[in-house]
């Protein structure tokens, strides 16, 4: 067992070494993703060859089954190739949130006929997906949510409006969470529902942020039509599917946290001593992070994971995230406070202020320490 | 390999909790405490863990030992700071059995043996001020007919006063190569003054007056001397870090079962938010230190070439958060929590001696922040 998973690293790692592009090894910005999707473009060569070598072995997905395209790899497998993609610091060749959260939604709650007719579109990198949690007045109190979907029969009429959906303005289907018992407690009136952004009806609006970007969107729904067919789960109880989901997209916000300070240490001890104890303090979290990130996803996919476990991680990972672009701010000066001109065209201070965003986005710090609270302590409720 | 515990290891701790919860809990330690007993330690449960084999997981299977990693030693070591269990198995089982393991003269069939055994004490002699500064020798050894001749002090070195072989730190002149001896305790020369500590362990101060140390006595590895110390150390440390993460589960527990029990305004104190908040970030914090011990150990198992820096990452967030888990687990009892009666005070003041021992937080981000170049 032991040789035959030293036989795989080897493999792995000659592999990657004659199919990874060079430049697909280099430190990536967020403009360096490639999301695929139906108008998803390549920005080089490079990037595409990339991803055409992982999609050949099914490693856009690596553990999922190969029956749908995925990579079939068993948990000590997928952990080398993460390892070896690591140790070269390979880019991932698609970034998704199909591969982040629809998919392990479909994988343990879609029937047969929406696994083939979904999964390997999300593998390919085909269909780009975005997600219709929050609105107006279900933010932190998702289960509020209010966009209706009206019994029509055959199909869902649904009216409503979402917001922070991210990239929906450049998705191809959405992966929403709709009212369809307005008269059952909140939990379980909720239904989880897909279809596609070009249906009639579906229209989505930006959302400037401080950052001066634009990641997010409001998406509004008048009239749109969903099949009976497109329901994940059963009816009425989709607040399961979301809740299960919403593990996999803490698991994937929690990452920020694995981000290092090392590359602004030039000279700091000499022109702030006290900031330089506080990048080593921030140091030695880091590294207990990247450890605790390490020990998470292994019990995670090998399903040993307390479930609410990712709530403590998301909790941890984006304040530690938040910490660090603030020392980076710190240790650049007016540099780093550019929004324009110099070498980074004001990227420091930009990225600063999005990972305000990462302890709101997929639930609050607070939210999680509540949930860890309950579910973790035992604690009482109110 | 996935970073959590294999079955085998869920076993030994299984078996090393159910052990110490029974044998040694946090009233035997008590009940050393209010007898004064002079030893600090039970030796009879000293004797029984050589029987259970916590004394042997280092030890090569050549030497009678198990031939085990620093995962296995530091679950025994995680089970003792549950119990706030006084014990010298960090010293002489971790620390005392890495050096030994290394010499390459008798002293290695000498003394592994009788530390698997659960016979011998081993004391770590490598401190001489009030904060940890192992690089600070100023033990002198000069060279003489048979060996070396010891002058100097070493300080606060716990165990010392029961052990039967010190492991002394020295040098031959300022700037040499540090030195290693291991010198049994009855050696012509040597005094000890022994104290307690807040948390009653017992430390003593250890003056050499002209001791003549023999050239078998010589800790000699195979490589220089220096490299050694560091391997001894970067053990105690991740050893010190998972007695550290026991304890901080042991206050933590008890912490939130009061949370839980506790009625004020006619609930139970646990159901406010204000409380419910810090309980989690600190159930957290503790996480992240779990998580970097357990890596640390697995470094250390595997011989990388990080593990230096994994073990001072461990001692560092594991002081930390067991720091905080105490002073947290004192706030959130209240008043009682302020009574020598409760436990959770012991917690606190256990956790205050193992945060120094061997390197505070500090200490170790400030030499995390030399190596990573700044």
């Amino acid at each position: 067992m032991t040789d035959d998973l030293t036989q795989f690293r080897k493999e792995t790692r000659a592999w990657l070494q004659s199919n990874c592009p060079l430049q697909m090894r280099e430190p990536q910005t967020d403009e360096d993703l490639y999301w695929g999707g139906r108008d998803g473009a390549f920005a080089n060569s490079a990037q595409k060859q990339w991803f055409e070598a992982m999609l050949s072995r099914g490693w856009t997905t690596p553990d999922w089954p190969t029956e749908y395209g995925g990579g079939g790899l068993d948990p000590e497998r997928a952990k080398i190739l993460r390892e070896e993609m690591s140790r070269i610091n390979a880019r991932p060749p698609l970034s998704s949130f199909g591969i982040w959260m629809l998919g392990p939604a479909l994988l343990k709650y879609g029937t047969e006929e929406q696994k083939r007719y979904h999964l390997p579109p999300i593998i390919r990198g085909e269909i780009r997906w975005c997600q219709g949690y929050s609105e107006p007045g279900a933010g932190s109190d998702l289960a509020s949510v209010a966009t209706r979907a009206e019994d029509k029969g055959d199909h869902w009429v649904v009216n409503g409006q979402k917001i922070w959906t991210s990239y929906a303005n450049k998705a191809d289907w959405i992966f929403c969470l709709v009212r369809t018992d307005p008269t059952a407690p909140k939990h379980l009136g909720i239904s989880f529902v897909l279809f596609d952004m070009r249906t009639p009806g579906v229209s989505t609006r930006p959302i400037r942020l401080i950052s001066g970007n634009s990641p997010f969107c409001e998406t509004f729904f008048d009239d749109v039509v969903v099949p009976k067919g497109n329901l994940v789960g059963t009816l009425h109880r989709g607040w399961d599917v979301a809740k299960y989901l919403l593990g996999h997209e803490r698991e994937m916000i929690s990452a920020m946290g694995l981000g290092e300070v090392e590359s602004i240490t030039t000279g700091i001890s000499e022109i702030d001593p006290l900031l330089r104890s506080q990048m080593a303090l921030f140091d030695v979290r880091a590294a207990a992070f990247r450890a605790c990130s390490e020990l998470f996803l292994d019990e995670f996919r090998a399903g040993r994971a307390h479930p609410a476990k990712s709530s403590m991680m998301k909790y941890v990972g984006t304040e530690l995230n938040k910490a660090r672009h603030e020392l980076l701010m710190s240790a650049g000066g007016f540099e780093a406070a550019r929004w324009s001109g110099g070498s980074d065209a004001g990227a420091s201070a930009q990225a600063w202020l999005r990972s305000k965003g990462n302890s709101i986005e997929g639930g609050t710090s607070e939210v999680q320490l509540n949930i860890v609270a309950k579910r973790i302590l035992s604690l009482p409720s109110t | 390999m996935p970073l959590y515990h294999d079955d085998e290891q869920t076993m030994l701790q299984d078996t090393a909790r159910g052990f110490f919860d029974e044998h040694a809990p946090v009233s035997h330690m008590r009940g050393l405490r209010d007898a004064k007993d002079p030893a600090g330690i039970a030796h009879e449960l000293w004797r029984r863990c050589g029987e259970m084999g916590f004394t042997m997981a280092l030890i090569p299977e050549e030497d009678g030992g198990l031939g085990l990693g620093h995962v296995e030693a530091g679950i025994v070591q995680e089970a003792i700071g549950r119990n706030l269990t006084p014990s010298p198995l960090l010293a002489t089982a971790i620390g005392g059995v890495v050096a030994l393991r290394a010499a390459t003269n008798d002293l290695r069939t000498e003394w592994l043996p009788r530390i698997a055994e659960g016979v011998a004490i081993v004391a770590l002699a490598l401190e001489e001020g009030s904060k940890h500064a192992p690089d600070q020798i100023t033990l002198k050894a000069c060279k003489h007919a048979d060996g070396f001749v010891l002058n100097g002090a070493k300080r606060f070195v716990p165990h010392a006063h029961i052990a039967d072989l010190l492991i002394v730190s020295a040098r031959s002149s300022p700037g040499a190569e540090p030195m290693l001896l291991a010198v049994t305790r009855e050696t012509t020369g040597i005094t000890m003054r022994t104290q307690q500590l807040a948390d009653a362990s017992l430390v003593s101060d250890i003056e050499f007056d002209d001791t003549v140390v023999e050239h078998s006595n010589v800790l000699v590895p195979p490589r220089d001397t220096g490299a050694l110390l560091e391997e001894i150390l970067n053990a105690v440390r991740v050893g010190a870090a998972a007695e550290l993460i026991g304890l901080a589960d042991g206050a933590m527990e008890r912490t939130f079962a009061y949370l839980r029990d506790r009625k004020q305004f006619g609930v139970e104190i646990g159901s406010f938010q204000a409380l419910q908040h810090r309980a989690a970030h600190l159930y957290g914090e503790v996480e992240l230190a779990r998580a970097a011990v357990l890596k640390a150990q697995r470094e250390l198992d595997g011989g990388s070439g990080d593990r230096s820096r994994h073990a001072m990452v461990a001692k560092a967030i594991a002081s930390q958060a067991a720091t905080l888990a105490v002073q947290e687990g004192v706030q959130m009892h209240g008043g009682i929590g302020m009574t020598d009666e409760h436990d959770i005070g012991l917690f606190m003041k256990r956790a205050r001696v193992l945060a120094e021992l061997y390197g505070d937080t500090n200490y170790h981000a400030h030499r995390l922040a030399s190596v990573n170049g700044y």
